[in-house]
């Protein structure tokens, strides 16, 4: 019997790591992360929706919250946490994608995916950069230190007040609307896409979840740019009548 | 009709490669898009030029070998067709048609249109089999699979490996090939005992070859020739998060 020569390469598998390296186990971060910060916008924007309700429902619910120290130091911790992963996964992902394909096609065509998918890296750090803005802005009161000293008759921090004069500067009402342009792009991919990251997807069920994205998406821009549309149309106004 | 073609030209890995034109005269709108370049060819030898170096086999929709994109679309503009299977009565004439290779890190170009694929040969190494025992053919239907199981595994074991899905990914990811060999392997009962094991290993030597990550623009399914669908890379998710909670 002659001896069959049986040439295999040894082949080199890799050994399975472990899930923060994987490019599943970061994508499940960055569901998770994502989820949980539009969990947090949730709230932010039903918050922001009572200036509607005039001055002494905003400055009180934002008293309340004061008065929550504790416990809105740790939510800050935790956002800053999930931000932090979400940003650092996000470019990290995006290095490794470009890094995927070194020569670009001469003709590149797209058959079917969005526009809101393929800018999920720019919508991403155009809010990022927003964030910071709107926290020195708004919450750290450094970049308009005169809001520090703005009290209603009760002698709570005026928070009503403070974002009326904020939002009557033309150019931070349109700075703030084309973040919130960004926000809602960003989770139009992202609302219609997490079940699917998180290992849950049908075919059939799949245009319903995308429109189910699509429409929490326009009411949450709906929903943050209504406050400076109504600043500017002056449908809210400062206490004392004044523009 | 008469056609333009932009054709990618590398002699070899090592070449940095162009892009070169061809007029390709009197073409029958009955040629496979296969069968033009083989004319082309024919005369690219009549001049004493290199013929184009492409991909192809079975010439059957079914082997997975032909590869190239063409106007930036793996397989042509037609869905659900391998290139050989794409038939110039698509085109018109005078059209211009760029036609280039797969392009991924992980499927480096041998030449011309012609790349190495063998980066998926060594996924499927890492696990995309079942391990079963020699001795005779077991009895069909010894073991019972619900219809709606077999389908599943069906659909997803039409997956020919042609990596057009990985061309086709922004990001040059191979997930829907991947997802689809879990897939196949997992909906049956043979597949189970491994579950954990194979989807781990061969997440894990996917990552290593080089490719890029799923963002979910969808656009393998729209080019794959056997129109394996996304839902099975949410099967891979699931099943490689549930392997995660095993260990």
């Amino acid at each position: 019997m002659s001896s069959t020569q049986v040439s295999s390469t040894p082949v080199q598998v890799a050994a399975p790591s472990n899930t923060l390296t994987t490019s599943i186990g970061r994508k499940v971060f960055m569901a998770i992360t994502g989820f949980l910060l539009f969990g947090w916008l949730v709230g932010h924007m039903i918050g922001n929706l009572q200036i509607f309700l005039g001055q002494d429902k905003l400055n009180a619910y934002a008293l309340t919250l004061k008065h929550l120290a504790s416990v809105i130091w740790i939510v800050r911790i935790v956002m800053l946490a999930v931000i932090s992963i979400h940003v650092f996964y996000g470019i990290t992902l995006w290095l490794r994608n470009r890094a995927s394909r070194p020569v670009k096609y001469v003709k590149e065509a797209t058959v079917q995916a969005t526009l809101a998918s393929r800018t999920m890296i720019w919508t991403g750090l155009g809010l990022f950069l927003f964030i910071v803005y709107h926290l020195l802005h708004y919450t750290f009161i450094v970049t308009n230190p005169q809001y520090a000293d703005l009290h209603d008759s009760l002698g709570r921090h005026d928070v009503y007040s403070m974002v009326i004069l904020g939002f009557q500067n033309y150019l931070i009402s349109i700075v703030y609307i084309v973040a919130m342009f960004c926000l809602s792009y960003h989770l139009s991919h992202a609302l219609a896409s997490f079940l699917q990251t998180l290992g849950w997807n049908k075919t059939e069920v799949q245009p319903l979840i995308k429109k189910i994205g699509y429409t929490v998406a326009t009411l949450m821009f709906l929903g943050f740019s209504s406050i400076p549309i109504a600043v500017l149309l002056g449908i809210v106004t400062l206490p004392g009548g004044g523009h | 009709m008469n056609l333009t073609l932009y054709v990618w030209r590398q002699k070899n890995a090592q070449d940095k490669g162009h892009m070169e034109t061809y007029e390709a005269r009197d073409v029958s709108p009955h040629m496979s898009f296969l069968e033009m370049l083989d004319v082309v060819n024919e005369q690219l030898l009549l001049d004493g030029k290199e013929p184009i170096a492409f991909d192809h086999d079975c010439r059957e929709g079914i082997c997975g070998m032909c590869s190239m994109t063409i106007n930036g679309i793996p397989h042509g503009p037609e869905k659900g067709t391998t290139v050989c299977q794409l038939h110039m009565r698509h085109f018109h004439d005078g059209d211009k048609i760029y036609i280039e290779p797969w392009r991924a890190r992980a499927f480096p170009v041998v030449k011309d249109l012609i790349v190495d694929r063998t980066a998926f040969d060594r996924i499927m190494q890492a696990g995309g089999f079942i391990s079963v025992n020699t001795g005779g053919t077991p009895d069909a239907n010894t073991i019972p699979i619900s219809k709606k199981a077999a389908d599943t595994a069906m659909d997803a074991a039409a997956c020919i490996g042609c990596g057009a899905c990985v061309a086709a990914c922004k990001n040059a990811s191979a997930m829907l090939f991947v997802s689809a060999k879990v897939s196949h392997l997992v909906n049956l009962p043979q597949g189970k005992i491994e579950a954990a094991e194979r989807v781990r290993k061969m997440v894990a030597q996917m990552d290593k070859e080089g490719f890029g990550n799923c963002t979910n623009y969808d656009e393998c399914e729209a080019v794959c020739p056997k129109e394996i669908p996304v839902k099975f890379i949410a099967q891979m998710n699931r099943e490689f998060l549930k392997a995660k909670f095993k260990k």
